[in-house]
């Protein structure tokens, strides 16, 4: 964690260099490169099928590009177990809710905080002293989390039951949970309404503001893309076409000839 | 209208997660714990027939069923592994304890049948170490692999059970301070009040280990394997635990089951795969991830034929042991299905939504 | 060294000396892999087309057996017995669609496994409480199967094989071809296939999934009477078979749970390496290892290949 402490805000925390990834013979992406600087709002956006996931996926270790180098904080990785990049502060949402569905509010907040939760077995056996004082702290600190997402009233809910809106919400207050250095958001406000994307966008800048979490986030939403983000990447078809501030993007040809199509 | 939790306000965060956090709850299991120790004792003394057969019959088997049925619910209900080799790693910790205890006979039995715990738990670990390349499905064959390797050396390995020409284990005396634990000349009462200490003591350690880090970490794998390991859980390691965890458990129950239960001998037919059906069979009907699920289905499981027996007699129907047994399976078998269908957590989440209509009683909601 | 010459070198001396034995070991083999891939072949059908673990299988074919052999037994006709018993698992995979799989639809997969699972004590349950649970007799002779031994002379030995085992490979490859065209080029094939591939668009074309579920579980019940009675004819008929039908599932893991190609080459991989390893190396542990061997020879294979022989290679999406 250190490594990421030293650098300073507007530095680059992560950088992505020539990546590319396929399954097969299908390539999900190709010689992409970019990176996020420390607490910014970074958004990836694309049409569907561009590779925005995969990238997220490459990130914190659950794919393995075929070619190309991430480096995050300075330290430049091979191959990377998810479980890695975790301890390394990446934390991620995911674009099909991926909650802990039999487990309630609290308890899959709770587990984002394992590895924060270093008392031994024999401790745990017991569940009292030093086992019992460590779960009360970080129930404490989940308590903050659940406080900031307003979602006092569901904490003893199984999540399985709630509306998808929440679990959104409850799945943004896990990631939290685990202090990341970098948040990765896929597609948070996918499925909702006017008024939960407003909600949620607020927590989005709230968490970049609040706690200085660097996040990197995937959305449709061009309004919400445009509002939230400092600096956007735009991918098709696996290949990066643009990058840069929102109004520099807006004006992109090549942005613009992708989600409008162009005529032959 | 007694059981209701207005005005138990919670003012710390450690009331908040007890095990019980309300009152009538810590004093139903109380007054539970109170029937088991002395309401029981009392009523055995008392009747001395009906109260021994009841406590050699009933009590002592269903709370070593229990403790089985909650070793493989860690590893079923909470971690999400299907296992088919229950039986097996019983009798792991049933033969343990029977070499532990005629190469040390100095030793008392009680440590004996705990340390047996810990040859199952290495061998379930053994088992469970394919639990890193193979999932679902394909690891239930995995543990199939070791009902039948096991139950394979318990019969052909006469070392295990000391060259007998039965080919059975036979249980020696064991005492402590005296008074007989094991063999013939061990007393039902005796046998129940270890039994009885060694699984509350067992359930209140597994209680804890459930509620706390570990337990979150299984049933994260259990509920999302992807996502906990982005969480920073390892599977492996979290996979294993479970194993070892839930074969020390049936270790203990094995042992116990050979030691206080048959109380003079078993022979390894006792942990065939039918055992392994038989506990599987428990806590789907009693609840996965449920630990009270666990006593649930013990006891309707383990008690129902023995109410088909008294039925059978009392009305006075010429029906066979053999038809009462071939009933009893195939009312497992209805009772699962049905409760699949009508409440996939079992008797465990009835008892809760008994517990919520009585919280709100006299009004629905 | 003693032990690796006993391990590594002295099975294969003893092969090359009797060859004659080591091809009746290789027959034995075969057959019993032919039957292990028979009931891999219901499983596989099952799980295509609904997606369950149908852990009843194995019982399946017992009953059917069992209820065929325990109707003649109450005087009914050999082959009327058969008809009847054709009825019977038509009439279990209708009862099996109402009660079992269709209020169970759309539930998790480890639900419906853990219902077969439940499927599995009715029947046994169901099958002795009728039928009694001492061992009985197949009734080959009475439908026309063969009976007694070919021995041909080959190899400086006899070798000797069964009729009966003859007449179980034949059908087995009747059955497998049958089951071929019937999925290939029937229209209740495609639809099956239909069904495998996706339920929900398999509906949006009009496709009755229970009507498809029905079909299925008969024509594995099929298949269970078929094994049912070539494994009766080898030994009696009681639910110990059971323990036999099990070793489906390393079959299953060899061969993958939806390849029908990979049951059969599963069965035989499982049945000759299971006669061979008992044949020749059982004696250095002991005997008995056929118990357990299968699910040994599948483990170490799933090692190296989770997918199984035939499956594809899975991506995880998230």
């Amino acid at each position: 964690m250190s490594g990421a402490d030293a650098i300073k805000p507007g530095e680059t925390l992560l950088s992505v260099d020539n990546v590319s990834l396929a399954f097969g013979g299908v390539r999900a992406i190709t010689e992409v490169s970019f990176d996020i600087r420390k607490s910014e709002i970074r958004a990836i956006i694309g049409p569907n099928g561009a590779g925005k996931t995969s990238m997220l996926n490459v990130i914190n270790g659950f794919y393995h590009p075929n070619e190309g180098r991430i480096s995050f904080a300075g330290a430049t990785r091979a191959r990377m177990k998810p479980y890695e990049a975790a301890t390394q502060g990446i934390a991620r949402t995911f674009q099909n809710v991926a909650l802990f569905k039999g487990m309630t509010t609290l308890d899959n907040i709770m587990a984002g905080r394992t590895l924060k939760m270093n008392r031994g077995f024999f401790w745990q056996l017991l569940r009292q002293g030093p086992a019992l004082a460590e779960e009360i702290e970080h129930r404490k600190f989940c308590e903050e989390i659940i406080d900031f997402l307003e979602i006092e009233a569901i904490r003893k809910t199984p999540v399985g039951k709630l509306p998808y809106g929440l679990q959104k919400r409850v799945e943004l207050g896990r990631a939290l949970a685990m202090e990341p250095t970098l948040l990765l958001l896929d597609e948070p406000m996918a499925g909702m309404n006017l008024e939960e994307k407003e909600d949620m966008s607020r927590f989005i800048i709230d968490v970049n503001q609040h706690y200085g979490t660097t996040i990197a986030l995937i959305e449709h939403d061009m309004g919400v893309v445009m509002d939230l983000s400092d600096r956007i990447v735009v991918l098709e078809y696996g290949r990066k076409i643009a990058d840069g501030t929102p109004a520099e993007v807006k004006a992109d040809q090549k942005v613009i000839d992708a989600y409008l199509g162009v005529s032959h | 209208m007694f059981y209701r939790e207005t005005g138990q306000y919670k003012t710390s965060y450690a009331a908040d997660m007890a095990v019980f956090p309300i009152l009538q709850d810590r004093i139903g299991v109380g007054l539970m714990l109170l029937v088991a120790a002395v309401g029981i004792p009392l009523f055995a003394t008392l009747f001395p027939a009906t109260g021994n057969f009841f406590l050699q019959v009933i009590m002592i088997p269903f709370l070593i069923f229990a403790l089985a049925a909650i070793g493989l619910n860690i590893l079923t209900g909470y971690t999400g592994l299907i296992s088919l080799g229950t039986g097996a790693f019983m009798g792991v910790g049933a033969f343990a304890c029977y070499k532990l205890t005629t190469i040390f006979p100095g030793v008392n039995i009680i440590v004996w049948i705990l340390a047996s715990g810990f040859f199952s738990c290495a061998v379930g670990v053994v088992f469970g170490l394919p639990s890193l390349r193979i999932k679902g499905f394909y690891l239930a064959v995995a543990t199939l692999a070791a009902q039948f390797f096991l139950q394979w050396c318990f019969v052909r390995v006469p070392w295990l059970f000391n060259y007998n020409a039965s080919g059975a284990i036979e249980v020696p005396e064991r005492t402590l301070f005296g008074v007989a634990l094991t063999g013939a000349n061990a007393t039902a009462m005796t046998r129940y009040f270890v039994v009885l200490a060694i699984v509350v003591g067992l359930t209140w350690i597994a209680s804890n280990l459930i509620h706390g880090r570990i337990g979150r970490s299984w049933m994260a794998v259990r509920d999302m394997d992807i996502a906990a390991q982005l969480m920073g859980i390892k599977l492996l390691p979290a996979k294993l635990l479970a194993f070892a965890v839930s074969s020390f458990y049936c270790g203990v129950a094995g042992a116990m089951m050979v030691f206080f239960w048959y109380a003079t001998g078993a022979e390894p037919e006792v942990f065939s795969i039918r055992q392994s059906f038989f506990i599987l069979s428990m806590i789907i009907i009693g609840g996965l991830g449920s630990l009270i699920g666990s006593y649930f289905g013990a006891a309707l499981i383990y008690i129902m034929p023995i109410l088909l027996g008294w039925l059978a007699d009392v009305s006075g129907l010429p029906i066979g042991a053999a038809t009462i047994e071939h009933l009893r399976v195939m009312l497992t078998g209805v009772l699962i299905i049905f409760f699949l269908i009508v409440e996939p957590h079992g008797l465990a989440r009835l008892w809760q939504i008994g517990k919520q209509k009585l919280r709100i009683w006299p009004f629905p909601y | 060294m003693d032990i690796l010459y006993k391990i590594f070198i002295d099975p294969f001396v003893q092969m090359g000396g009797a060859p004659d034995l080591l091809v009746q070991t290789l027959w034995e083999g075969l057959v019993g892999g032919v039957l292990y891939a028979l009931i891999a072949l219901g499983f596989v059908l099952i799980f295509k087309a609904s997606g369950v673990f149908n852990f009843a299988q194995g019982i399946m074919m017992v009953f059917a057996a069992l209820t065929l052999v325990g109707l003649y037994e109450k005087g009914v006709p050999a082959f009327l017995a058969l008809l009847l018993t054709i009825g019977v698992m038509y009439a279990l995979a209708l009862g099996i669609e109402r009660m079992v799989l269709r209020p169970l639809v759309n539930q998790p997969d480890i639900i419906l496994f853990m219902a077969t699972f439940g499927l599995t004590f009715v029947l046994v349950g169901l099958g002795e409480l009728i039928f009694g649970g001492e061992p009985k007799q197949m009734i080959t002779e009475q439908l026309w199967l063969p009976k007694g031994a070919i021995d041909i002379k080959m190899l400086g030995g006899l070798v000797s094989l069964q009729k009966i085992d003859i007449a179980a490979a034949v059908i087995a490859s009747i059955m497998v071809a049958g089951l071929a065209v019937f999925f290939q080029s029937t229209r209740i094939g495609r639809a099956l296939r239909a069904v495998a591939d996706d339920h929900q668009a398999a509906l949006s074309v009009g496709i009755s999934l229970n009507q498809i579920w029905v079909i299925v579980w008969f024509t594995a019940g099929i298949v269970a009477l078929a094994t049912g009675i070539m494994w009766g004819a080898r030994s009696d008929v009681s639910f110990a078979l059971e323990i036999i039908a099990l070793k489906a599932l390393p079959v299953l893991i060899l061969g993958g749970f939806t390849s029908i190609p990979g049951a059969i080459v599963g069965g035989l991989i499982i049945g000759i390496g299971e006669k061979l390893g008992e044949f020749y190396w059982g004696p250095l542990l002991g005997n008995g290892i056929e118990s357990w061997l299968a699910y040994f020879i599948a483990l170490a294979f799933l090692l190296f290949r989770p997918q199984g022989l035939f499956g594809e290679k899975i991506i995880e999406r998230i």
